[in-house]
C-alpha cells in the first residue's frame, strides 16, 4: 500500500458509493473504494427494480451528469415500463425490473474497469482528521490509509440490526455483517447520529406460485432506455403478476402481533410512511379489506420472486402462513423471510449542499447515511458527493444543483434544510418546479455539468448540441407557421378536434388537447412546405418542441416563479457567518440557522422555524 | 398644517396580523424617545443606522412590558427621511398599545393616519401613487377596527381561511395521489367532484374578498355628507350628532361657506361627517362654488344626509335641487337619507318614526330624534353589509394574498375543466395554497404529503 497514493476514499460500494467512486476517478483523482465484500458491489438490497415515479427522473439526471446507474439498469433490465403515460409529460417516469444478480455483476464490471479506481475489501473503523480536515482512515485489519477526502456511503450497515419476529441479528443485509466502529468514530468528532428503520419482504420460489389466476403486468411494447446514451434495450421482457391480500391474510398476520418487533417496541428506529410493512398497513388502514401485492421475478435465470407489498418483520412462520391465504400463493414456498433492519444515520443538517460535512473538511456523506431510502436517491447523492470530493481535492469551486434545475437539487436541499425523521423518498410533488424537471429533458438540463467535469464524453455532448439546434429550428418553424384549413381539417376531424375556418397558427393547434405535433408534421401539407425535415424526423426533437408549445402558458408561470426563487437564492450569506451576530433574530431562528448554516437567503427561508420576519431581519442585516 | 418637525409615533403594522407588531417613531427626537422606554445593551442614540437591537420595553415602575427588537434608521436613510426607530413587539393588541403609550408619554405625539407616508412624501421619498398605496395600509383608530382585529386575533378569519386551505389541501392531495402513487391500489378522485369542490372553495375566497370593502368601513370610517338648502339646519345637525358646537350656526342663510369635516364614533364605527354649504341656485360666486363642492362631496360619500326644513314636507320631492342630488346618489351608489329637521317648530300630525331606515325626523336644536338617527346610520352601514359576527378582511396584505389566491384558483379551475392532467391543475392550486399560507403562515409541500400518507394506504 503506497503512502499517499489515494486522494479519495469511498466507504461502501452500494449505489451511492459506485457513483461517487466512478465520478471522482473520472475526474482524475486516485480513488479507493472500500467494501466489506467485493461480491456485493452494487447489490440491490430490496426490490429488484430501478426507477418509478420521480425516481426515474433521478436516474435520468444521474445519467445526464455522467453517472452509471442508467446504463447498468438498461443492460440488466428484464422489464421496462414508462409510468404515468396517460398523464402529462412532467410526471412520466421510467421504471425497470432488473435481474438482481446481473445488476451487481454489471456494476462490478463498470467499477473494476475504471482507471484510477482501486478496490479494497475491508471495514473502515475509524476516521482520522488533522486541523478539522480529513487525514485518513483505519481499517479493521489495522491498516491506516491516508487520503484527502472521504465519502461515506454506508447504506444500512452502520450498526445494522435485522429483526424477524423477536429474533434479532446484527447485520446490514441478509447474511452480511454490520459495520461497527465508524459511528462511534464520527460521534467522537462531534457528529450526531440517529436511528432509522426499513424493511424488506420475503422471497418465494417461482415454481410454487399458481400464476393461472393472477393478473399479468407485462412491460411496454416499445421499451425506452434510461440512459441518453443507450440506443436500445431488450424487447424480450418478463412479466410481473398482481395479487391481493384478503381478510384471512390479515387475520393470520394479527396472530403474530405479539411477536412483532415493531409493536412490542423492540424496534426504535422510524420507518418510512410510504413503504409501510404489511402489519402496519392492516393496523393503520383497518377498514381496507385488501392490499395489493406485486410478484416480481428477481431475474431471468432464477426462481427467486420478490413479494412486493408484503414487507414484514413478523415471525417467519407467520409470514409464510399468511402468504398462503393469498390467491396464487396457496402452496408457496418461502425461500427466505422478510425482515426489518435498523441502522445509524446522521441527520442531514450536518452536511452542506455539496454533501460535505460542516464539521470535517473533506468528509462527505451520501445515501442512507443522510436519511434517504432508495437506490436512486442514494446514487444521486453519490455522484454529487464524488464530484465535490474531486473538486475539493483539486481546489476548485464546488458543485451544487438548485431546486429549479434538478430533482437531485430538490433532494439535497430538502435534506439539508428540512431534515427528515423517516427515510426520505423522492416524489414528484416535492419538486415545486416539476413541469421543468422532466425525465425527457434531463440531458438538456444537466449534461452541461457532466461535460464540464469530464464525465460526459465530447461526442455525447456534441450530439446534445446538435439536438438543441434541431429543437431551435423546429420551434421557430412551429411558432411562425400559419396553416390553412384545407391542410389540417381532415386530421382535426379524425382526432375529434374542431375544424378551423381560416388560417390558424400551428402553435395554437398544437395547444389543443387531442392534437399531436408529430402527427401533424406527418401530413402531406408539411411534407411539401418549408418544414426543417431533419429536425422533424427526430422523434426526441419533435417531442421537446411539442411539450414546450403545448404547455407554454403553464411553463411561463412556472418560469416566473423560478425567477422569484432565484432572486433570493442569489442573495449570498458569507461562509461561516455566525447568526448570533444578528441580535434581532428569534431564538429559534438563530438556533436553526446556526445549525444548518445556509449559504443564501433563499436557502434560509426554507428552514423550518425561520419566519418571514426573520428573513427580513437577515436581509436588512446583510444589506 | 401639523408641525413637521415634532416626533410622531404609531403602530405601523395593521392590527390583527398576529406575530410581530411594529411601532414606528419618526422625527428629530425619535432616538431620545426610544431610549426613554427601551432598555438594551447599547444606547440607541449611539447606535449606527440600520442596526437591530434586542431589549425590553419597561413601564414607569421599571416593570417589563415586552421583549422587543428595535431597528434604527438615521436620517435620511429611513422611510420618512427622518430619524426613525422601529420597535417590533410580540403583537397582541394590549401589549402593542402599551408599548405605543410608553412612547407617547416619553414625548412623541400620536401620528395621524397616513402621517408617516405624508412625511415620506413631503421629504421627496415617495411618488404620489406609492404614498397612496402605503396610506391604504394605515389603519384608522376607530374602535370597530380594533374589534375587527380582535376578532382576527381570536382566529375567526384565520379559521375561515384555514378551512378553505384545508379543503384545497385535500384537493391537491387527491391530485398528487394520482401522480405520485398511480401504481397504488387506491381509488382516485372523480374529476367532476374535484371541480365542484374547487368551485366552492373559490366562492369562499370571493366572499372573503368582498368583505374587504366592508372592512374598509372599519379602517377608514363611513363617509357621510350633510347637504341641504341654506338654513335647513345642517350645521346644527352636525353639532347635534357630535354633541359639540363645532360648526357655526346662524339664522342667516349661507352661513357655512366652506366644508367642515369631523369624526365621530357611533357604537364603535367611525363616521366622518362633512358639513357643506347650503344648496341653492345662485349667482353669488362664492356660494356657487360651495354648491359645486357640496355636489362633489356627495359623490365621494357613502351616505348623503339630505337635511330639509319640515315646512317643505308638503312639496317634498318636487324640488329640482333634490332630484339633482338624488340622481348623483343613484349614479354613484351613495345611500340617500332624508332628515326632516325642526320638528319642534311644526307640531303637526306628520309621522315621526323613521321609515325604511332612510327617513328621519329630528330637532337639531333640541336633540329630538338624534339618537334614533345615529342608530339608523349605524344600522345602515352594518345591517346590510355584515352582522357583528361575520368575518371581515380588514388588512390589505391579507386581501392581496387572497386576491392572488383567487387568481391562481381561477387558473386551476380552468385547467381542471379543460381536462388536462393533474400536475397542471396542481401547479396553480399550489400557488393558491401558498398565497393563503402567507396569511396563516403554513408551508405546502409537506402538508400535501402528510395528508396523503395519513389518508391513503400507500406503499408496496
Ligand atoms: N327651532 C329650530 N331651529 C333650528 C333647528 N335646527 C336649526 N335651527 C335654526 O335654523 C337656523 C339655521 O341653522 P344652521 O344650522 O346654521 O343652518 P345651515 O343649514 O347650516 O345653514 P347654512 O350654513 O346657512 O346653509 C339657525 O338659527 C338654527 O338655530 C331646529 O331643529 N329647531
Ligand atoms: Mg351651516
Amino acid at each position: 500500500m503506497n503512502e499517499g497514493k489515494y486522494d479519495i476514499i469511498v466507504i461502501g460500494a452500494g449505489h451511492a458509493g459506485i457513483e461517487a467512486a466512478l465520478s471522482a476517478a473520472r475526474m482524475d483523482c486516485q480513488v479507493l473504494l472500500m467494501t466489506m465484500d467485493i461480491a456485493a458491489i452494487g447489490r440491490m438490497s430490496c426490490n429488484p427494480a430501478i426507477g418509478g415515479t420521480a425516481k426515474g427522473n433521478l436516474v435520468r439526471e444521474i445519467d445526464a451528469l455522467g453517472g452509471e446507474m442508467a446504463k447498468i439498469a438498461d443492460a440488466t433490465g428484464i422489464q421496462f415500463r414508462m409510468l404515468n403515460k396517460s398523464k402529462g409529460p412532467a410526471v412520466w417516469s421510467p421504471r425497470a425490473q432488473n435481474d438482481r444478480e446481473a445488476y451487481s455483476v454489471e456494476a462490478r464490471r463498470h467499477v473494476e474497469s475504471q482507471a484510477n479506481l482501486h478496490i479494497m475489501q475491508d471495514m473502515v473503523v475509524q476516521l482520522f482528521t488533522e486541523g478539522g480536515e480529513v487525514a485518513g482512515v483505519e481499517t479493521a485489519a489495522g491498516i491506516r490509509i491516508p487520503c484527502k477526502a472521504v465519502v461515506i456511503s454506508s447504506g444500512t450497515f452502520l450498526n445494522g440490526v435485522m429483526h424477524t419476529g423477536l429474533k434479532s441479528r446484527i447485520g446490514g443485509r441478509f447474511n452480511e455483517p454490520p459495520a461497527i466502529g465508524l459511528t462511534a468514530s464520527l460521534e467522537k468528532l462531534g457528529f450526531v447520529s440517529g436511528r432509522l428503520k426499513t424493511g424488506t419482504p420475503p422471497r418465494v420460489d417461482r415454481r410454487s406460485i399458481d400464476f393461472s389466476q393472477l393478473e399479468e403486468q407485462p412491460g411496454d411494447q416499445d421499451p425506452e432506455p434510461f440512459s441518453f446514451q443507450t440506443l436500445e434495450v431488450t424487447k424480450d421482457q418478463v412479466s410481473c403478476f398482481l395479487t391481493y391480500t384478503n381478510q384471512r391474510t390479515h387475520d393470520m398476520l394479527r396472530t403474530g402481533f405479539d411477536k412483532s418487533p415493531m409493536f412490542t417496541g423492540l424496534i426504535k428506529g422510524i420507518g418510512p410512511r410510504y413503504c409501510p410493512s404489511i402489519e402496519d398497513k392492516i393496523v393503520r388502514f383497518a377498514d381496507k379489506g385488501r392490499h395489493q401485492i406485486f410478484l416480481e421475478p428477481e431475474g431471468r435465470d432464477t426462481n427467486v420472486v420478490y413479494v412486493n407489498g408484503f414487507s414484514t418483520s413478523l415471525p417467519a412462520e407467520i409470514q409464510c402462513e399468511a402468504m398462503k391465504t393469498v390467491p396464487g400463493l396457496e402452496h408457496v414456498e418461502m425461500l427466505r423471510p422478510g425482515y426489518a433492519v435498523e441502522y445509524d444515520f446522521f441527520p442531514p443538517h450536518q452536511v452542506k449542499l455539496t454533501l460535505e460535512t460542516h464539521l470535517v473538511g473533506g468528509l462527505f456523506f451520501a445515501g442512507q447515511i443522510n436519511g434517504t431510502s432508495g437506490y436512486e436517491e442514494a446514487a444521486g447523492q453519490g455522484i454529487v458527493a464524488g464530484i465535490n470530493a474531486a473538486l475539493r481535492v483539486k481546489g476548485e469551486n464546488p458543485f451544487v444543483l438548485s431546486r429549479a434545475e434538478a430533482y437531485i437539487g430538490v433532494l439535497i436541499d430538502d435534506l439539508v434544510n428540512k431534515g427528515t425523521d423517516e427515510p426520505y423518498r423522492m416524489f414528484t410533488s416535492r419538486a415545486e418546479y416539476r413541469l421543468m424537471l422532466r425525465q425527457d429533458n434531463a440531458d438538456r438540463r444537466l449534461m452541461k455539468y457532466g461535460r464540464k467535469y469530464g464525465l460526459i464524453p465530447s461526442d455525447v455532448y456534441d450530439s446534445l448540441l446538435e439536438k438543441e439546434r434541431y429543437v431551435e429550428t423546429l420551434s421557430s418553424y412551429v411558432d411562425a407557421k400559419s396553416v390553412p384549413p384545407a391542410a389540417v381539417n381532415s386530421y382535426l376531424e379524425q382526432v375529434g378536434s374542431a375544424p378551423i375556418t381560416e388560417n390558424e397558427k400551428l402553435s395554437q393547434l398544437v395547444k389543443r388537447q387531442d392534437v399531436s405535433l408529430s402527427d401533424l408534421l406527418k401530413l402531406e401539407y408539411f411534407r411539401s412546405d418549408s418544414l426543417p425535415m431533419e429536425a422533424a424526423a427526430r422523434a426526441d426533437v419533435v417531442r421537446q418542441v411539442e411539450i414546450e408549445t403545448k404547455y407554454a402558458g403553464y411553463m411561463a408561470r412556472q418560469f416566473e416563479e423560478i425567477e422569484r426563487f432565484e432572486k433570493f437564492e442569489s442573495m449570498q450569506i458569507p461562509d461561516g457567518f455566525d447568526f448570533r451576530r444578528v441580535k434581532s433574530l428569534s431564538t429559534e431562528a438563530t438556533e436553526k440557522l446556526n445549525k444548518v448554516k445556509p449559504s443564501s437567503i433563499g436557502q434560509a427561508s426554507r428552514i423550518s422555524g425561520v419566519s418571514p420576519a426573520d428573513i427580513s431581519v437577515l436581509m436588512v442585516y446583510l444589506h | 398644517m401639523l408641525d413637521n418637525n415634532d416626533t410622531i409615533a404609531a403602530i405601523s403594522t395593521p392590527p390583527g396580523e398576529g406575530g410581530i407588531s411594529v411601532i414606528r417613531i419618526s422625527g428629530a427626537n425619535a432616538f431620545a424617545v426610544a431610549d426613554h422606554v427601551f432598555l438594551g445593551r447599547t444606547k440607541l442614540c449611539e447606535a449606527p443606522s440600520h442596526t437591530a437591537h434586542f431589549g425590553k420595553i419597561v413601564d414607569e415602575q421599571g416593570g417589563l412590558v415586552d421583549e422587543v427588537v428595535v431597528v434604527t434608521f438615521r436620517a435620511p436613510g429611513s422611510y420618512t427621511c427622518e430619524d426613525v426607530v422601529e420597535i417590533s413587539c410580540h403583537g397582541g393588541y394590549l401589549v402593542t398599545q402599551r408599548v405605543l403609550e410608553r412612547s407617547l408619554s416619553a414625548g412623541a405625539r400620536l401620528a395621524e393616519p397616513g402621517e408617516f407616508t405624508k412625511r415620506a412624501f413631503l421629504n421627496g421619498r415617495l411618488d404620489l401613487s406609492q404614498a397612496e398605496a402605503v396610506a391604504d395600509l394605515i389603519q384608522s383608530q376607530s374602535d370597530a377596527a380594533y374589534r375587527s382585529s380582535v376578532r382576527q386575533l381570536s382566529g375567526e378569519l384565520s379559521r375561515k381561511i384555514k378551512g378553505v386551505r384545508d379543503e384545497l389541501l385535500n384537493l391537491a392531495s387527491l391530485l398528487e395521489l394520482e401522480l405520485d402513487f398511480s401504481e397504488e391500489d387506491v381509488e382516485f378522485a372523480n374529476r367532476k367532484a374535484l371541480q365542484t369542490r374547487l368551485e366552492d372553495a373559490i366562492m369562499t375566497v370571493d366572499e372573503l374578498l368582498a368583505s374587504y370593502s366592508v372592512g374598509r368601513v372599519y379602517r377608514e370610517g363611513v363617509r357621510v355628507t350633510i347637504a341641504g338648502k341654506p338654513n335647513a339646519g345642517k350645521s346644527s345637525l352636525l353639532n347635534a350628532i357630535l354633541g359639540d358646537n363645532r360648526a357655526i350656526v346662524s339664522e342667516i342663510p349661507g352661513t357655512t361657506r366652506d366644508t367642515i369635516s369631523e369624526r365621530v364614533s357611533i357604537k364603535g364605527v367611525l363616521f366622518r361627517l362633512t358639513d357643506t354649504a347650503g344648496l341653492r341656485e345662485t349667482v353669488d360666486k362664492i356660494e356657487r362654488e360651495g354648491v359645486e363642492r357640496a355636489k362633489k362631496e356627495a359623490k365621494e360619500a357613502d351616505i348623503l344626509l339630505l337635511v330639509m326644513d319640515l315646512s317643505e314636507h308638503d312639496y317634498n320631492g318636487t324640488e329640482p335641487l333634490y332630484s339633482e342630488l338624488e340622481d348623483v346618489c343613484a349614479r354613484e351608489g351613495v345611500k340617500l337619507v332624508r332628515v326632516w329637521n325642526k320638528v319642534d317648530l311644526y307640531r303637526t300630525e306628520a309621522p315621526r318614526v323613521p321609515q325604511n331606515g332612510y327617513i328621519f325626523y329630528v330637532s337639531a336644536l333640541h336633540g329630538d330624534g338624534i339618537d334614533s338617527l345615529k342608530n339608523g346610520l349605524f344600522n345602515l352601514v352594518l345591517g346590510e353589509n355584515l352582522n357583528e359576527s361575520s368575518v371581515v378582511v380588514t388588512n390589505a396584505r391579507h386581501r392581496d394574498a387572497l386576491s392572488r389566491a383567487r387568481k391562481s384558483l381561477g387558473y386551476a379551475l380552468e385547467t381542471l375543466e379543460s381536462g388536462k392532467s393533474g400536475e397542471f391543475v396542481a401547479l396553480d392550486l399550489r400557488s393558491g395554497l401558498n398565497a393563503l399560507g402567507e396569511i396563516t403562515g403554513e408551508i405546502t409541500t409537506e402538508d400535501i404529503l402528510n395528508n396523503i400518507f395519513s389518508r391513503f394506504c400507500i406503499g408496496k
